[in-house]
């Protein structure tokens, strides 16, 4: 590798270093330091895995491993707005279904599809949210939205649908 | 560093706090908070400012001889349904579903001039009594809560209210007063049970880990509570999270470790925020650290998040976890107590049974033993909810009934058109994923570890889902099957496999595709699962599944043979028709049809088009005179 493209890859992995570098280069560290790359890039970008585990000293297999085996880590980019409905059982019995549902119309996702096209909104389901006194639970990114039905839903997604046009006039 | 002085920290925190007038608290729980507790708390600030008002959100903030007033947020406060919480102190006063909009009445009426407010107090809906506060609600006034008793009542950003209270001295006792054997033997001589799943005795686990030759040994605190429909460990870490370090002190001091981890799920980002801030101010105090309570012995704490996996519930899963690996449990022997994160001695306890721990050293074992049942003895947090008026966190003595749980706690099943009779209770969930549903034909058992196993249920983390009528047994059955499915990690094939091709034959009786055979081929698949897994999640799989064919066959009897859904539920059965009797026409299932198939006058009975129906259910769900069956 020539030096101009090893200064070019370190300045593209300087964030990434400096996260590896915050947790000691611990291979024991792999699940909060995939957390880390995952809070400033929104995803696991494929590059830095690899990066990753080249830096660590694992096989590659080990490091795709655990980001997959994971809920929680996402190997393709998210919206801007994440949208995770809950379907505890206790959400479940009190029609969390039909929101899901609603919102999956409203966003105009096909099957299997979660974020739309415009990386404005990814829809997620979660297993519990542990706010299952206020069932059914919606959550917008940190906010949680308590006794949610399908209408109440579709007009939170028009409001941040509108915060957006709104921004762009 | 000097040793810290938890006599000098209560003293000083009960000086303050002695020059307050009145103190406010808010539920910060995150029910509370879903609910508009934050706007609350700052109106609250507002308001008190701009009456010239001196208000504290820190005692240590308190000048001498100025009466102010205390505002402070606590953890969960367990009436969830009627959130956000506000109570007055000293008074004890209770008011509940609070606006920002009611703040200044609060402040004039209650704070300042010590009369309450009649219409934000809580009336019960059965005598129509106004309740002062947790005194006379029967939600509360029905419990024991022993171990959240301070959680909901502290602030758990504050340490020195916690000590102010008692705590911590029980883990400086284990260190300087105790032997590890001492402390073990008073933990085995409570009975205190493992509250995260299967009830294992505690002392047995210490004991089993102090066994082990002296050296590098870890407690691990399994806050990776993953069981929809269970939040007590969540609001236990939100609200009183220095109960769970002192637990962990304890277990350390028994065990002889050096080094502790919390594990908590990541989907409770409070409890992480509040956990970390809690390690760290104990740590600044000297109670965590290189020399705990000046005894010359270290203990540090980790605090790592989840990253979203179920089966991390699993002790060896989490420590695979831990570890930076996958979360794939494995098999036991070794046990952890032996061979166990990074191959050291190490002790895994849910975090309701290490907040525990301190109330055992500190009521002694026989006092401990006082409440519950024999071979159950002490409280256990539920979390109840689902069909039932007042969901939220409650806390009961084992061997309570759940009758007494769902119908005086839980103030009654409720229903699509409001609250239900007794007859609407069809059943309960207890334990999660792994746990069982209950008929009616149990609401009398006495809720403990092995009454439950008797009847192949279990007090599992405790979530206590209460279901009404409207819910098809088949779907909740399918629902949990759903969920172990794609929690399982796969190693075991019967597990991947088999709990795949249940979650196809459940799919098959939702569906109408099923025959007489189908039953018989779910119960040996379901059998072969339990047996041949490596772990709990895969053994207990089944559970609900069988638990439900048990005690609901007439309701997988009528969607196979008689292809009907009794609870009008699954769409491929349904043929929703119109009950004349019943109907007034108000058009409300006009509206929420998306094909037109009714139609009809006002006020006069509808009638529904068979050829346009999609049999979406959605009348079903709109009509409130269940004039749609």
């Amino acid at each position: 590798m020539s030096p101009e493209m090893l200064v070019s890859r370190a300045e593209k992995f300087s964030k990434v270093c400096g996260i590896l570098e915050r947790f000691g280069h611990k291979p024991t560290m792999l699940i909060p330091i995939l957390q880390a790359v995952q809070e400033e890039y929104r995803y696991l970008p494929e590059e830095v895995l690899s990066f990753i585990a080249a830096t660590l000293d694992l096989p590659p297999a080990r490091v795709f491993g655990a980001a997959t085996f994971y809920a929680h880590f996402a190997l393709k980019p998210k919206g801007r707005y994440v949208i995770r409905v809950c379907d505890g059982t206790a959400c479940h019995v009190k029609d969390s279904e039909p929101i899901l549902n609603k919102l999956r119309t409203v966003l105009g996702l096909g099957k299997g599809q979660q974020t739309t096209e415009d990386m404005e909104f990814t829809l997620e389901t979660v297993s519990c949210l542990g706010a299952c006194g206020l069932a059914p639970v919606v959550v917008v990114n940190e906010e949680v939205h308590s006794l949610m039905t399908p209408e109440k839903t579709e007009a939170l997604v028009n409001g941040l649908k509108g915060r957006k046009e709104g921004m762009a006039a | 560093m000097e040793p810290v002085r938890l006599e000098e920290i209560a003293e000083e925190y009960r000086r303050r706090s002695s020059a307050v007038a009145a103190r406010i608290v808010l539920c910060a729980g995150t029910g509370c908070i879903a609910n508009g507790a934050n706007k609350v708390f700052a109106m609250f600030k507002t308001v008190l400012e701009a009456k010239g008002l001196d208000v504290y959100v820190d005692l240590k903030m308190v000048e001498e001889d100025k009466a102010g007033f205390h505002l402070s947020e606590s953890g969960c406060q367990g009436f969830c349904q009627m959130g956000p919480l506000v109570t007055v102190l000293p008074d004890n006063i209770m008011y509940t579903r609070v606006k920002a909009a009611d703040v200044a009445e609060i402040i004039e009426e209650t704070v300042i001039n010590k009369r309450p407010v009649t219409r934000l107090l809580y009336k019960d809906p059965a005598t129509k009594e106004v309740c002062r506060g947790t005194g006379d609600i029967p939600f509360y006034t029905q419990q024991k809560r022993m171990l959240l008793k301070m959680c909901g009542q502290i602030d758990p950003g504050d340490i020195n209210e916690y000590i102010a209270l008692g705590g911590y001295a029980g883990a400086r006792r284990a260190h300087l007063e105790l032997s590890a054997d001492d402390v073990t033997r008073i933990v085995e001589d409570s009975g205190l049970r493992g509250r995260g799943g299967g009830g294992f005795p505690t002392g047995r686990k210490w004991r089993a880990a102090a066994a082990q030759p002296p050296g590098k040994k870890y407690v691990i605190c399994n806050g990776d509570e993953g069981d929809p429909g269970a939040f007590m460990d969540r609001s236990v870490m939100e609200g009183n999270p220095h109960s769970v370090i002192e637990g962990m002190l304890i277990a350390a001091r028994a065990i002889g470790a050096d080094e502790g981890y919390v594990y908590v799920r990541a989907e409770y980002p409070l409890a992480v925020k509040r956990m970390r801030a809690a390690v760290e101010i104990a740590g600044s105090l000297g109670i965590l650290g290189e020399s705990v309570f000046g005894s010359g012995r270290p203990f540090r704490i980790n605090v790592m998040e989840g990253a979203g996996a179920f089966v991390c519930g699993e002790e060896t899963a989490l420590m695979a976890s831990i570890e930076g690996r996958r979360g794939m449990p494995a098999p036991k022997p070794p046990f952890p107590a032996e061979c166990g994160l990074f191959g050291k001695p190490t002790i895994i306890n849910n975090v309701e049974t290490l907040a525990s721990v301190p109330i055992v050293i500190s009521l002694g074992a026989e006092q401990f033993r006082a409440t519950g049942t024999k071979a159950s003895p002490g409280t256990k947090t539920f979390a109840l909810t689902g069909h039932v008026a007042n969901t939220g966190l409650i806390e009961v003595p084992f061997g309570t009934s759940l009758r007494t749980i769902i119908f005086d706690i839980g103030g009654g099943v409720t229903t699509r058109r409001g609250p239900g009779k007794p007859e609407d209770f069809k059943a309960v969930q207890i334990g999660g994923p792994s746990g069982a549903c209950l008929s009616p034909r149990y609401l009398d058992l006495p809720l403990e570890f092995d009454s439950l196993k008797a009847i192949n249920a279990m007090v599992g983390s405790g979530g206590l889902v209460v279901m009404n009528q409207d819910t098809c047994m088949v779907q909740v059955a399918r629902f949990f099957m759903q969920f172990t499915q794609s929690e399982s990690c796969g190693k075991c094939v019967l597990c991947r496999e088999g709990t795949y091709q249940m979650l196809v034959l459940l799919d098959d009786i939702i569906e109408g595709r099923a025959d007489e055979r189908t039953i018989g081929l779910l119960e040996s698949v379901a059998r072969a699962v339990g047996t041949g897994s490596l772990c709990g999640l895969g053994k207990s799989a089944p559970n609900p599944v069988l638990s439900i064919l048990r005690d609901f066959r007439g309701e997988f009897d009528a969607h196979i043979a008689h292809k009907r859904c009794p609870a009008n539920k699954c769409t491929a059965l349904i043929r929703p028709s119109i009950v004349a009797s019943k109907c007034r026409g108000c058009g409300l299932c006009v509206k929420s049809c998306p094909t037109g198939a009714i139609t009809g006058e006002r006020k006069q009975a509808h009638i529904i088009n068979e050829a346009l129906c999609i049999r979406c259910g959605a009348c079903l769900t709109t009509c409130k005179l269940g004039a749609i069956a």
